[in-house]
């Protein structure tokens, strides 16, 4: 008999409708397996049990009275950087790890509208800074697929939890593949939308010209359910788009014949794993099948994204993070002697290192002397990334390339070296600078460990992002696979 | 590029952040490794290209009526304040 956690969060909504199961009962049995499995993985910071019992059974109310949406009584995961009303709050930082929300995230409140039911929240890199889950306050996460390894990071908690079914589905933010290259590693469908299609409002900002709200599932038909109902305008976040949102699922089963894929050269150049390279090239094939065209494409300036991206990230999160003052909220230090020590001290001890390193890069190119030569200089080789993808775009439908340069990785194995851990997210930071669409699907195994096949689109091209992702998951079963240890 | 533990200091004070001497030399170390990669930038040609501060093109700050859309939740938000007397918060003595 199938168990509950095997399902697709499509197959638990069907389930839910027919009266096949009660949100309780599946609420229950997600809380047991989070009870059961999580001390191995260390996915979870909070655990809502009580709440969340609370939310099925008025979902089930609902239910019963044929009221609700496609996703009410479904239970999901929120990375701990959506503030939560009342709930504990951390961004897995020290400074936040006794912040509880005065309010919720847009993504919170939509997502609880839609009758979903939070049953917690999930570890991360601190601040989503990190490529490993392993910068957390909270101790790294741990991958389903061999605990020895990352989960990726920085939404590291959240592919952890769907990976190994604690939650059938889970919000992440992705900055520079924060979304994508977890999704990679634990053989889970991701997708960072458009810059603006999600609201940013009361999700704790990074890097606000990057950071974008999306989803790690088990399907694209999962994650076209959820981005339906977590997109659109919001007026309370200053760069949200007002522009109507399609209907995702309705648009999953298009033919692909005629689909024109861009083979990104640069992305099969020096520095990928040739056996993560060989089953990516298997996907492609999968796709010529399906009566897609492969054209090749160059992006020139690409090679110079992680440059170009570890001086207007830092540059933005030292702006952002110079709110933590120790005076409104979050950690104080100690008995201060005056006000620069309050500030000084309370960062000091609040911050771990990596986020320490990333506000001083950002101090520093945005210092005067050196303005010029580092941040103006990267915001238009910015420019010149943008233009080579919109350039693409007007050659082809979607690009495609790996997610990242090799399977899952070692803990311990890269974090002290600054420049290894970034280029882990050479194929994904292009995305966000030019703020287009890009989803991983899985798309095989090399040694027991997932491998990803990343799918990028123009601008607010979402829905043809998931059309392709599904067009390939309706002929091979890769996205069905489950870590044996927690089956 | 090379960083001394002295820049490092630097650096921390404009961050305002407290930085421990045994912390400095391994700030300096990956803080130069860093800026020795972000060099690469200097090779790109980026002779009359427009800066790029917001991904998405014609974006522009949208303004909103002036009217009042929050109310008072201070003591809600006070709540996360380490220190508060009177609705106030506190910090160490600025004036003698």
């Amino acid at each position: 008999m199938t168990e509950l956690h095997q399902f697709s969060l499509a197959e638990l909504a069907a389930g839910l409708k027919t009266k096949r199961f009660s949100s309780l009962e599946l609420t229950r049995h997600f809380l047991g397996r989070i009870d059961r499995h999580n001390p191995a993985l260390n996915a979870f910071i909070t655990v809502t049990a009580e709440a969340a019992l609370a939310h099925a059974a008025q979902a089930d109310r609902s239910l019963a009275s044929g009221e609700g949406t496609a996703l009410t009584g479904l239970p999901l995961a929120h990375k701990d950087i959506f503030c939560t009303d009342g709930v504990l709050t951390t961004c897995a930082s020290r400074m936040l790890s006794n912040f509880v929300a005065p309010y919720d995230a847009t993504v919170v409140t939509r997502l609880k509208a839609a009758g979903m039911v939070m049953l917690g929240k999930t570890n991360m890199d601190e601040f989503a800074m990190g490529s490993s889950n392993e910068t957390s306050w909270y101790g790294p996460v741990k991958n389903p697929w061999d605990v020895k390894k990352v989960p990726g990071g920085s939404s590291g908690g959240s592919a952890a939890a769907v990976a190994a079914r604690l939650s059938p589905v889970a919000t992440g933010t992705d900055t520079g593949g924060s979304i994508r290259q977890p999704a990679a590693l634990t053989s889970l469908t991701g997708i960072k939308p458009t810059y603006g299609r999600v609201s940013r409002y009361g999700m704790i900002a990074f890097a606000s010209s990057l950071d974008q709200a999306g989803v790690l599932g088990l399907s694209a038909h999962d994650a076209a359910l959820m981005l339906q109902a977590m997109s659109g305008f919001d007026p309370r976040d200053s760069t949200s788009v007002d522009a109507p949102v399609p209907d995702y699922v309705a648009t999953l089963d298009q033919p692909l014949s005629g689909l024109k894929i861009g083979l990104v050269k640069e992305f099969f150049e020096k520095g990928l794993d040739e056996a993560n390279g060989k089953l990516v090239r298997d996907a492609l094939s999968e796709y010529q099948k399906l009566g897609a065209k492969l054209i090749e494409v160059s992006l020139p300036s690409l090679p110079l994204s992680v440059p170009t991206y570890y001086v207007v990230a830092p540059a933005e999160c030292s702006s952002n993070l110079s709110r933590f003052d120790g005076v409104r909220f979050g950690y104080s230090c100690k008995e201060p002697r005056d006000l620069m020590d309050l500030y000084t001290r309370s960062r000091g001890e609040g911050f771990g290192a990596e986020v320490k390193r990333r506000i001083m890069t950002g101090a520093y190119v945005l210092s005067a002397g050196y303005y010029d030569a580092y941040y103006l200089k990267a915001q238009k080789v910015r420019r010149q990334i943008a233009d080579d993808f919109e350039r693409a775009f007007k050659q082809v439908d979607v690009l495609m390339g790996p997610t990242s340069p090799s399977p899952a990785f070692d803990i311990g194995a890269k974090v002290d070296d600054p420049i290894t851990m970034y280029l882990n997210d050479i194929y994904t930071i292009g995305a966000n600078l030019a703020g287009v669409p890009a989803m991983s699907i899985p798309c095989g195994f090399l040694g027991g460990l997932p491998v990803g096949l990343q799918i990028i689109g123009g601008h607010f091209a979402e829905a043809k992002l998931l059309n392709v992702a599904h067009a390939y998951q309706r002929e091979t079963d890769w996205h069905k696979k489950m870590p044996q240890s927690f089956a | 590029m090379s960083l001394e533990a002295k820049d490092v200091a630097k650096i921390a004070h404009l961050a305002r952040l407290a930085i421990t001497e045994q912390e400095m030399p391994a700030y300096a170390e990956s803080l130069s490794k860093i800026f020795s990669f972000v060099e690469q930038l200097n090779a790109a040609d980026v002779d009359n290209v427009e800066p790029m501060a917001h991904p998405l093109a014609g974006q522009v700050q949208r303004m909103r009526a002036d009217e009042v859309t929050e109310t008072d939740a201070h003591e809600k938000y006070q709540r996360n304040a380490p220190r508060v007397e009177a609705s106030l918060y506190l910090v160490p003595k600025v004036l003698e």
